[in-house]
């Protein structure tokens, strides 16, 4: 890096502050993955590197991921709950990588469930047919 | 790929000495081992401030806060809590009484806290210069360079109401206006005092070693308001970490052209040099500090002329203590007024505090002007250790005085304290117990301040000495009335012809001592008796024969051994031999031995 103008200054604030703000953890989105032997068994971990990937490309930034241990939902890992103000918390099963990047897409910037792995929370009649 | 989470590892002094740069270093090698390198990082950070509990890791973003944390369990936590996402409940936090760990936020010990000055110690690498600009650094500089006047940044001081922080509290636009306004001199310094000296201080160096940006970026703003080029930040040789992570944040700076010639662009040039100090006391005071970096022996100077009028090399110059300099940014970023809605009437925004002594969570905290003394000492603090009583908290160290029991709900800001007889200094607060002698505490400040006095003018150099004998006496049981009448003269005398600060304070604590404790003080004087048992001379320590029933213990702790006496059978100290050590007196588990 050389010499810098404001313009770069400013740059590499909004470059750089992503990085930062991912340790702040006072966000309106929480996401958890659950990341018990059972959930990294069944992929857990692609699950998380996608989400990130996906946050990261949507430019999400009010969102923090954190994980946790076993959910007790062994057969029907990985779990991944979200927590957003304005939709009800829901408890996602299966989450493969690609229904975590939908997860990402149509649930936290969307504001849409994804229906078919919802597993808990959300009675039935706020799902879509 | 970006990272899930971040392990911030303080690397403040405090941690830094146990364990700190080995649980750094085992937690890279662990994730390497793991094969999680690219989903943790390690992060080196500053003070978190609860350096009771320390070496602390804070493993993000699930807050888990890890104390006591030595260097073997850095592959736990890597094993554990990044690996398998299971928090390492063993080195969590628990809050006294309670049994599982809650969240940072709800521990007692942040929760009255405002960070302003320390807003970034503990959450950015302060050797990484990247991650103070992703927290808006320099961004105040870059405003002020580009839209504001200098008058603009003096009235935003002055809405700010921000004072000096380094001890006396002068108001720190009109220091910066008096600077600026001196015309037809071709040169101009900016000057930071980092030369904290009180017994038990350690804002200052936690500030430089977790945010040395912080305190930087307000010299270049103050050297644009001023019309400086040149700065230079005084700090002790003691400060080894703060002084390699200032040259490695000076380094980083000047790459970026946010130090030397033609900043961000502007027209503007400036840039910082450091000067060692050789850990003086007086070296604190600033004109002694000027001569000190002018390599002229630190001893003070009348004022006026002012360092704002002559200071440095005869030029203007701003000298600003370090934690005043840290504000600054923020005032500038976030306006004046918002500064101005924290604290009280008389004292503008936040205070950080190296609480020590007599309490449960020792460390570093910043709270808003105002909040009371219990608040520091009972929520933050975390109270008195094995259920002692308070009995005072020396602020402002040799130059303050004590607040007592009293005085746990008087709100603290500059005039609080100043009318209770002490001052806020640079921020030190020693807690002490039941156990502890006023009149030996004061005896400890005064020595102190007899040793770093210059000598170069006499109220300071005789007036300290006989203050001390005085109160040496008392702790020896062989001070006179004459004594107690003399204190108040010789006080007068230190206070209203001293040079500079050193002299003028140094009665302080022991007038608190006659304001406060005069009653512990008389018994010294009058009954050659230590209420404390503290005082060596005046303690004796027998052994009740109807108590002992001969169980040995205190004979086989005491090191001359000077305590006789066969099994079952009751126990005698001989007093001749006796050194007073108390080791029998703690040992007992009958009541047996007395004190007094």
């Amino acid at each position: 890096m050389g010499k810098m103008t404001l313009a770069d200054l400013k740059a590499m604030r909004d470059d750089k502050k992503k990085e930062i703000d991912r340790r702040e953890t006072d966000k309106s989105v929480t996401v958890i993955i659950g990341m018990g032997t059972c959930g990294i068994a069944a992929g857990a971990k692609a699950t998380f590197d996608a989400m990130i990937a996906e946050l990261n490309n949507c430019d999400v930034v009010d969102v923090v991921v954190k994980q946790t241990g076993c959910m007790g939902f062994c057969a029907v890992e990985p779990t991944v709950q979200v927590i957003a103000s304005g939709m009800p918390t829901t408890i996602y099963n299966r989450v493969s990588a690609e229904v975590g990047v939908r997860i990402v897409k149509e649930h936290i910037v969307g504001g849409k469930l994804v229906s078919e792995h919802v597993y808990d929370n959300p009675s039935k009649d706020i799902l879509a047919d | 790929m970006a990272y899930k989470n971040f392990a911030l590892v303080c690397a403040g002094t405090g941690c830094h000495s146990t364990d700190g740069q080995e649980i750094y270093d085992n937690l890279i090698a662990s994730a390497e081992k793991h094969g999680v390198s690219g989903d943790v990082q390690v992060v080196k950070t500053g003070c978190f401030g609860f350096c009771e509990q320390g070496p602390i890791v804070k493993v993000l973003p699930e807050e888990s806060f890890y104390v006591k944390v030595k260097a073997s369990d850095a592959e736990e936590i890597i094993a554990e809590h990044i690996v398998k996402g299971r928090a390492v409940d063993r080195l969590l936090y628990k809050e006294p009484g309670s049994k599982t760990a809650g969240k940072i936020e709800d521990m007692g010990f942040y929760q009255k806290q405002l960070r302003i000055v320390l807003r970034n110690c503990g959450l950015i690498n302060p050797e990484n210069i990247e991650e103070y600009i992703a927290r808006e650094g320099y961004q105040a500089l870059g405003k002020v360079l580009t839209e504001m006047s200098r008058e603009d940044v003096i009235n935003e001081l002055k809405t700010s109401a921000l004072r000096g922080r380094g001890g006396a509290g002068f108001p720190t636009w009109m220091k910066w206006n008096f600077t600026k306004q001196i015309d037809g001199v071709d040169k101009k310094f900016v000057v930071c005092n980092a030369d904290e000296g009180d017994p038990g201080a350690y804002m200052d160096r936690s500030t430089l070693e977790g945010d040395p940006h912080s305190v930087m970026e307000a010299m270049a703003i103050a050297a644009y308001t001023i019309g400086a080029t040149q700065g230079y930040i005084y700090i002790r040789a003691e400060y080894p970490l703060a002084i390699e992570r200032l040259e490695i944040a000076m380094k980083q700076a000047r790459e970026f052209g946010l130090l030397g010639d033609n900043i961000l662009g502007t027209d503007f040039s400036f840039d910082i040099e450091i000067r060692l100090g050789a850990g003086a006391f007086v070296c604190g005071e600033e004109t002694a500090l000027l001569a000190s970096i002018e390599g002229e022996r630190g001893i003070p100077r009348p004022r006026p002329p002012f360092p704002a009028v002559k200071g440095l090399w005869g030029r203007p110059t701003l000298i600003n203590n370090v934690e005043t300099f840290a504000n600054i940014p923020m005032i500038i970023l976030k306006g004046g007024a918002w500064f101005a809605s924290i604290g009280t009437a008389d004292s503008k925004g936040t205070k950080v505090f190296a609480l020590t002594g007599k309490i449960n969570n020792s460390g570093l905290i910043e709270v808003p002007m105002g909040t009371t003394l219990r608040e520091i000492i009972y929520d933050i603090g975390g109270g008195i250790p094995n259920g002692k009583k308070f009995k005072a908290v020396q602020s402002g160290g040799p130059s303050g005085g004590m607040l007592t029991a009293e005085h746990l709900d008087t709100p603290i800001d500059y005039a609080g304290l100043q009318a209770l007889g002490s001052m806020m200094g640079s921020g030190g607060l020693i807690v002490m117990d039941e156990d502890d002698c006023i009149v030996d505490v004061v005896r400890f400040y005064l020595e102190f301040a007899v040793d770093e006095s210059c000598g170069k003018c006499s109220p300071c150099r005789i007036g300290g000495r006989k203050l001390l004998n005085i109160v040496e006496r008392m702790t020896a049981g062989t001070a006179t009335e004459k004594d107690l009448e003399n204190i108040e003269e010789i006080s007068d005398a230190m206070k209203k012809a001293s040079l500079c600060g050193l002299g003028q304070t140094t009665p302080n604590p022991t007038l608190s001592l006659i304001r406060y404790f005069k009653d512990e003080m008389l018994a010294h004087v009058h009954d050659s008796s230590c209420p404390a048992g503290k005082c060596k001379d005046l303690v004796k320590y027998t052994i009740d024969a109807e108590k002992c029933i001969g169980c040995t213990l205190c004979a086989r702790r005491c090191p001359v051994p000077c305590i006789s006496g066969g099994k079952r059978e009751a126990h005698v100290i001989d007093q001749d031999a006796c050194i007073k050590c108390g080791e029998c007196y703690t040992a007992c588990k009958f009541d047996a031995v007395k004190k007094g």
